[in-house]
């Protein structure tokens, strides 16, 4: 589904990512894996379009789509800060967001699930975190995309919150969509994840299963071997 | 770029500032036809008003609209709409909602002065097209500067000084020019001067409309004699097109090669 070659991009002398070479098939639930500014968010922007690599291309679909922005209908993402404009009440921006791409269709499914009808009339500005991050959920998940990126999507949640997104994220699944996944909590990893990518120093340095992953590194433990990984590329 | 358009006009219609900035034309245009009972005196009043203060709210509005939009603009680039469109669309949603306060704002006392039957119609709605464009062009300079730099303080730093640097510098040093060279023949150089700055353009455009020559000063003048009233009111009318047009196609430029 997404055929990336030879990707490069620094923001001025910070080298992000190096020769990236990276295939993602269709269907399934691909994580991203990687320690702080490793480059995950960085190829997640790349992908969308919000980022400009330096060097290489990116392939959607059989279509190269750097400086492109149609296939973006193609792509629901879910964002890792949930950045809202801040005098927008929450019905306002899912009605703005609507209007700005029709097509939505389980919205209201998704607000009851989320149990966000009280918040409703609420300025988005004087949301809490938890509350936020439920909104950015139910506008990414509002369309019906064959690709869903969520870039840390745990963050902030409350353990029900966080039950009904994983069903949320399996149902997507079984509807044959690509997920790919950013998070740093492993457990979520070892529970959803069909595929591992793990990203160092901007390059890929393991692609697999986790099962081959603990093999590699002689752990029977995903956060070890994990943590092996990393403690050998600091020494 | 339409839907952008639409929620950048009421998203600033909506703040409160828009009301303030109306109100504060208002009641200026009330206050000054009060003053001067004579609508062509006003006109020539609110001239230099005008110059000064559209520019600035142009100025001060783009950086701040970019800066606190941001979220909103990231949430923008992740959807299916083209990247050029979300700023071209923010841009015009606030040049037309900041024109449109200036336009009420004086057009309604005036109006209600008898401006219709006043033979300074055509002035006025020339001060009112040329703050307009004063607006726009000092809005789009400051979308630029907002896009360059990141960093909020250094863009609002920068923003106000291009303004002041227009506003004010840039007639001290023009002046300082004319002083030091005053044995040299400078008409071609003050015209050439005049072009590269919008205020001073839309000052001679305004008052050559206006026709008081007492007003011209010396780069007007020199911008009568060389292109003659109608003429120079074309030419001037064009180069502030121009100076909308190069700017908007430098956000254009810049927002495709920005990271977000």
């Amino acid at each position: 589904m997404i055929t990336i070659k030879n990707l490069y991009k620094d923001y001025g002398k910070v080298k992000v990512l190096r020769g990236l070479d990276l295939t993602f098939k269709k269907g399934g639930i691909h994580t991203i894996l990687g320690p702080n500014g490793s480059g995950k968010t960085t190829l997640i922007k790349s992908i969308l379009g919000m980022v400009i690599p330096n060097k290489g291309t990116i392939e959607f679909n059989g279509e190269m789509i750097i400086g492109k922005w149609l296939y973006r209908n193609d792509i629901s993402y879910l964002p890792q800060i949930a950045n809202f404009p801040q005098n927008l009440k929450v019905k306002e921006l899912f009605k703005m967001i609507d209007d700005l791409r029709p097509g939505a269709k389980n919205e209201a499914e998704l607000i009851s699930a989320f149990q966000l009808e009280p918040y409703l009339n609420k300025k988005l500005g004087n949301l809490s975190g938890g509350t936020a991050q439920k909104v950015n959920i139910v506008i990414t998940f509002m369309f019906d995309s064959p690709l869903i990126i969520l870039d840390e999507p745990t963050v902030g949640l409350d353990p029900v919150a966080l039950i009904r997104l994983k069903k949320l994220i399996r149902a997507e699944k079984e509807k044959g969509k690509t997920i790919l996944i950013t998070t740093h909590i492993m457990s979520l990893v070892e529970e959803i994840s069909d595929e591992i990518v793990f990203l160092l120093d901007g390059k890929i340095y393991f692609k697999g299963t986790i099962e081959k992953l603990k093999r590699q590194t002689n752990q029977n433990n995903l956060e070890n071997a994990i943590a092996n990984i990393l403690e050998g590329s600091y020494a | 770029m339409l839907k952008i358009l639409k929620y950048g006009f009421f998203d600033l219609m909506r703040s409160r500032w828009s009301y303030i900035y109306f109100l504060f034309y208002l009641s200026l245009g009330f206050i000054l036809l009060f003053l001067n009972q004579d609508v062509s005196k006003a006109v020539i009043t609110l001239l230099n008003i005008i110059l000064i203060l559209t520019p600035l709210i142009g100025t001060l509005f783009g950086v701040m609209y970019y800066y606190n939009s941001r979220e909103f603009t990231s949430l923008l680039l992740a959807q299916p709409i083209k990247r050029s469109n979300i700023f071209l669309g923010q841009f015009l949603g606030i040049g037309l909602s900041l024109s449109l306060s200036l336009v009420l704002g004086l057009g309604i006392p005036f109006l209600a002065y008898g401006l219709f039957q006043s033979t300074e119609i055509f002035n006025f709605f020339t001060l009112l097209l040329i703050g307009s464009f004063l607006t726009l062009i000092f809005l789009a300079l400051a979308f630029n500067l907002a896009l360059i730099f990141d960093d909020k303080i250094k863009g609002f730093g920068l923003a106000i000084l291009t303004w002041l640097f227009f506003a004010v510098i840039y007639d001290g040093i023009f002046l300082i020019f004319m002083l030091m060279f005053d044995e040299y023949p400078l008409d071609k150089f003050a015209l050439g001067a005049t072009i590269f700055n919008p205020i001073d353009l839309s000052r001679i455009l305004i008052i050559l409309k206006l026709d008081v020559s007492a007003l011209l000063g010396y780069t007007g003048a020199v911008f009568q004699n060389f292109f003659g009233t109608s003429f120079g009111m074309f030419f001037s009318l064009g180069l502030l097109l121009l100076w909308v047009i190069v700017p908007v196609i430098a956000i254009v430029v810049k927002s495709k090669k920005k990271d977000f």
